[in-house]
């Protein structure tokens, strides 16, 4: 870094540099002068807080949005991307966070939507069937390229979104949290493809609240908070304490098994649950499965992408149908009863994707986060203003959103504190039983943390907490047992004492990866 | 609320205050200025437009439209639309008629002659059912709205016209030896010089605006429109939420059937045709989104009233009623273009 000859290398080096990037929206200042390079043929990770700005900045960088002020040098010289198309039309091509695929549409057309090959007889769709096939082959995906982007699940829908901007022959690839709905297995093929494309020449910028998964695939780190960078340095000088230290200024700790109470009275008990594939593939993804969760207890339910902990939550919540089965509530079976008065009863479900389950995007963050609680302050037939706000207002709080206030549009919430509303949402309507599929998904640090702390918090107070998730860290936090699932049965058992590697080989995700 | 927040609060409250932008303003009342711009131009054009009893006739034409545009917004707002709301209206009107004529009942070989009371009720319980099999249809049955309440509207016209054979009730004022007076009081007659048919709107408009802002099923209505799987796992009854717009539009239907039969004491199977497309043309320039979620009552009122005082308008000018169509079409275009302005601009991101 020190000396003329140095400094010189690391230009010629950089071909896409941002300089004194800003970029407000209404007032609020998401960029303050933001110099930000992207190297040849190296990963530029970039960290940061929710609301930090990446995915803003991504954003400037891929054409998406226009910078307040600044500029943009493409191999040193000024530019201006006016359009994704522009941007792409340049190399640069952008997988956004949010998933951005048509639902009714395949595989196929999703990914040369708007590229489509054109052939001497219109498009050439064996051609295009032909180059999806070799993408999902390199990312090891069995797909079948005729399937409707809804008829997959969250992590593959991701892999589609990869797939499409691996198909574009781009010299700069961003990434926007690829891996949030990944498996750890999925994950390997992804990076082992980033080596490839990086080998090439081909340069990446990766974001990702994964750090230590992040960290292997980094060649440099970048930190942003609040709008401005604060630190950048090669992997060879940096380690996890260092990336946490500069992103939110301490360390943090996920949290142990809350201690010193009993557990009450099993208040979930589901018996020989059996689920049929929704997508009518003529198996169970849900295999009889039997569970009791106590009051006070921590279920952590860890399992490979596919192994039907997403139904089994919805089936749970009352979204999905069971074929046989019994669920129980506080003693009373609630399987013949609508999700509303589910809910009613104190059984709560934080869906795994915030944006087609989560969130009602015509709406404010407040009335997003009052939605499943209006009862609560609806007096005769009218609703209370005051007693709304109050409930809001304390939910803002609880789970700390950053927002400009209840009114602001639910869509200029960064993706994390999008999904702390969606968390605040079902912790208002003060359950037993919470069920979060996925809490963790695109938070970062320290809201993982809080959601965490806050989980426990619950813990203590008598409700009964089950979360999913695919980090075995997350695992091992705060979690009492620790049920791994496979295939829609329990394939194992543990307490919160279990050794990582005894937790991987029952998943099966020792024989995948 | 945060520190962070508490601190960007008054940096964006300058920044609004900074640059009133003339264009967001003109677009956020798009409808309400259109509205003024309607008045001021036709009121220089005709003498006879700018009096309080234009206003008043006018107002009571648009009061049919607008009970229709209210249930219409509701199906919208639930990202639905009905097609059907001018055949039920039309089918309303006859059976309403018919009901006026006596009701003969073979068996015991007598004519019943219901009071107007009685007509008015069962005549908004069959609206009433009627929407309610479009919803059920499009609720359990996930039939396509666009397709049930098309089917639904030639049927109900269809069966109007096999009720008359094709002809018109012309009378329909009752006889008072049979106690059946009354039913041209709500099109004809004044309350403090106001339109009984105004009123009407007046009192459905208040309901429904309350009912959107103030109540846990308008909450439910914006939510699902907005997005119904989130609105599901949140625990909104969406099924619930679903057939009972189709219903409210339904007996909304019926109500300005019997406004219109009223007003013109005559009940014709053909009344209402493409009535619904008016209605939808109120919502869209109130503003509202085709795709549901988002819309305001007084926003489609606003609606109803461009439509009307400019079709009305064109009439006391003199233009052709061919005219009429291409500048209620030219209006309509413009509206849902502002509309993708107003919130492209906001999904932009
Ligand atoms: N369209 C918008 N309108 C208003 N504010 C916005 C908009 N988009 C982003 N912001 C604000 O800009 C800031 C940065 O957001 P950004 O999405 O870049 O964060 P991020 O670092 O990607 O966070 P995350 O890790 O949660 O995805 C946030 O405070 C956010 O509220
Ligand atoms: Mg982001």
């Amino acid at each position: 870094m020190s000396g003329a000859q140095g400094q010189q290398e690391i230009r010629s080096d950089v071909v896409l540099a941002a300089r004194n990037i800003a970029k407000s929206y209404s007032g609020i200042q998401a960029l303050k002068g933001v110099n930000f390079d992207i190297r040849r043929g190296q990963v530029t990770t970039l960290f940061g807080e929710n609301g930090a700005g990446k995915s803003t900045l991504m954003k400037i960088l891929s054409g998406v949005v226009q910078p307040t002020s600044g500029e943009i040098l493409l191999d040193g010289k000024p530019i201006v991307f006016s359009s994704t198309t522009d941007a792409r039309n340049h190399g640069i091509s952008i997988i956004h966070q949010e998933l951005s695929l048509a639902p009714n549409l395949s595989v196929r057309d999703n990914i040369f939507m708007g590229r489509e090959i054109i052939g001497p007889m219109g498009v050439d769709f064996a051609e295009e069937e032909r180059q999806v096939r070799e993408l999902l082959k390199e990312l090891e995906e069995d797909i079948d390229p005729l399937t409707p982007v809804e008829e997959l699940r969250l992590g593959q829908q991701q892999i589609v979104e990869i797939a499409r901007a691996l198909s574009v022959d781009s010299r700069i690839l961003i990434m926007d949290e690829p891996t949030s709905a990944l498996s750890a297995a999925e994950v390997e093929v992804l990076f082992r493809v980033i080596r490839d494309l990086t080998a090439r020449g081909v340069s990446i910028v990766y974001i990702s609240h994964h750090l230590e998964e992040a960290l292997q695939i980094t060649d440099h780190a970048v930190v942003l908070r609040d709008g401005s960078m604060t630190a950048s340095a090669p992997r060879s000088e940096i380690d996890l304490a260092w990336v946490v230290r500069n992103m939110v200024g301490e360390n943090y700790e996920l949290g142990s098994p809350p201690s010193g109470y009993d557990f009450g009275p099993v208040v979930l008990s589901v018996r020989n649950l059996v689920v049929p594939d929704p997508a009518g593939g003529g198996y169970n993804v849900v295999d009889h499965m039997s569970l009791d969760v106590r009051a006070g207890e921590i279920v952590c339910i860890y399992g490979l992408m596919g192994a039907g902990r997403t139904e089994l939550l919805e089936t749970i919540a009352g979204r999905l149908a069971a074929t046989s089965g019994e669920i129980v509530l506080d003693g009373k079976e609630v399987s013949h009863l609508s999700i509303g008065e589910r809910i009613a009863r104190g059984l709560a479900l934080v869906p795994e994707d915030r944006q087609r389950d989560g969130l009602v995007q015509t709406m404010s963050v407040g009335q997003n986060l009052s939605l499943a609680s209006i009862m609560e302050f609806t007096r005769g037939i009218f609703t209370s203003l005051k007693l709304e706000r109050a409930l809001i207002d304390k939910s803002i709080r609880d789970v700390t959103v950053k927002t400009d206030g209840p009114d602001a549009a639910i869509g200029s919430l960064s993706g994390g504190n999008q999904q702390k509303v969606v968390i605040g949402k079902m912790l208002a309507t003060d359950p037993k039983v919470i069920l979060l599929d996925e809490p963790s998904r695109g938070i970062d640090i320290g809201a993982k943390a809080e959601v965490f702390r806050i989980l426990a918090a619950r813990a203590v107070a008598g409700q009964a907490v089950v979360y999913t998730t695919s980090e075995l860290n997350e695992c091992l936090s705060i979690a009492h047992r620790i049920i791994i699932m496979r295939r829609g049965r329990i394939a194992a058992e543990f307490g919160s004492d279990v050794a990582k590697e005894d937790i991987m080989a029952a998943s099966g995700e020792a024989e995948a990866a | 609320m945060t520190e962070t927040s508490a601190k960007t609060v008054p940096a964006a409250a300058t920044g609004a205050l900074g640059r009133i932008n003339p264009i967001k303003l003109l677009l956020k009342g798009r409808a309400f200025f259109a509205l003024v711009a309607i008045i001021i131009v036709f009121s220089l054009l005709s003498p006879n437009y700018f009096t309080v009893s234009n206003f008043l006739i006018m107002s009571s034409h648009v009061a049919i439209y607008g009970i229709l545009a209210i249930g219409m917004l509701l199906v919208i707002l639930n990202g639905g639309i009905d097609l059907s709301v001018g055949s039920i209206l039309a089918l309303c009107g006859v059976v309403a008629g018919a009901l006026m004529q006596g009701v003969v009942l073979e068996p015991l070989g007598v004519i019943l002659f219901p009071p107007v009371w009685a007509v008015v009720v069962l005549t908004c319980v069959l609206g009433a059912l009627i929407g309610a099999v479009n919803g059920v249809l499009i609720a359990w049955f996930k039939v396509p709205a666009f397709v049930t309440t098309l089917g639904v509207m030639y049927v109900a016209r269809g069966i109007a016209l096999l009720l008359t054979n094709g002809l018109t009730y012309n009378n329909l004022a009752g006889r008072p030896e049979l106690g059946n007076t009354g039913f041209d009081w709500l099109g004809f007659n004044r309350l403090f010089g106001v339109p009984i048919s105004v009123i009407v709107l007046a009192v459905i408009a208040l309901l429904a605006g309350l009912i959107l802002s103030r109540s846990s099923f308008g909450r439910w209505l914006y939510a699902s429109g907005g997005n119904e799987r989130a609105a599901e796992l949140s625990g909104v009854p969406v099924n619930f939420v679903k057939i009972t717009v189709y219903t409210i539009s339904g007996a909304l239907s019926a109500v300005a059937g019997l406004v219109l039969s009223s007003q013109l004491t005559s009940a014709g199977p053909t009344a209402g045709t493409t009535y619904e497309l008016t209605a939808i043309a109120a919502v869209v320039i109130g503003g509202a989104a085709l795709t549901g979620g988002r819309g305001t009552v007084r926003g489609t009122m606003l609606g109803a009233f461009v439509i009307g005082f400019l079709s009305d308008g064109l009439v006391i000018i003199g233009v052709s009623s061919y005219w009429q169509t291409v500048f209620t079409g030219a209006v309509i275009v413009l509206a849902v273009l502002m509309n993708t302005i107003q919130y492209g601009v906001r999904r932009a991101r």
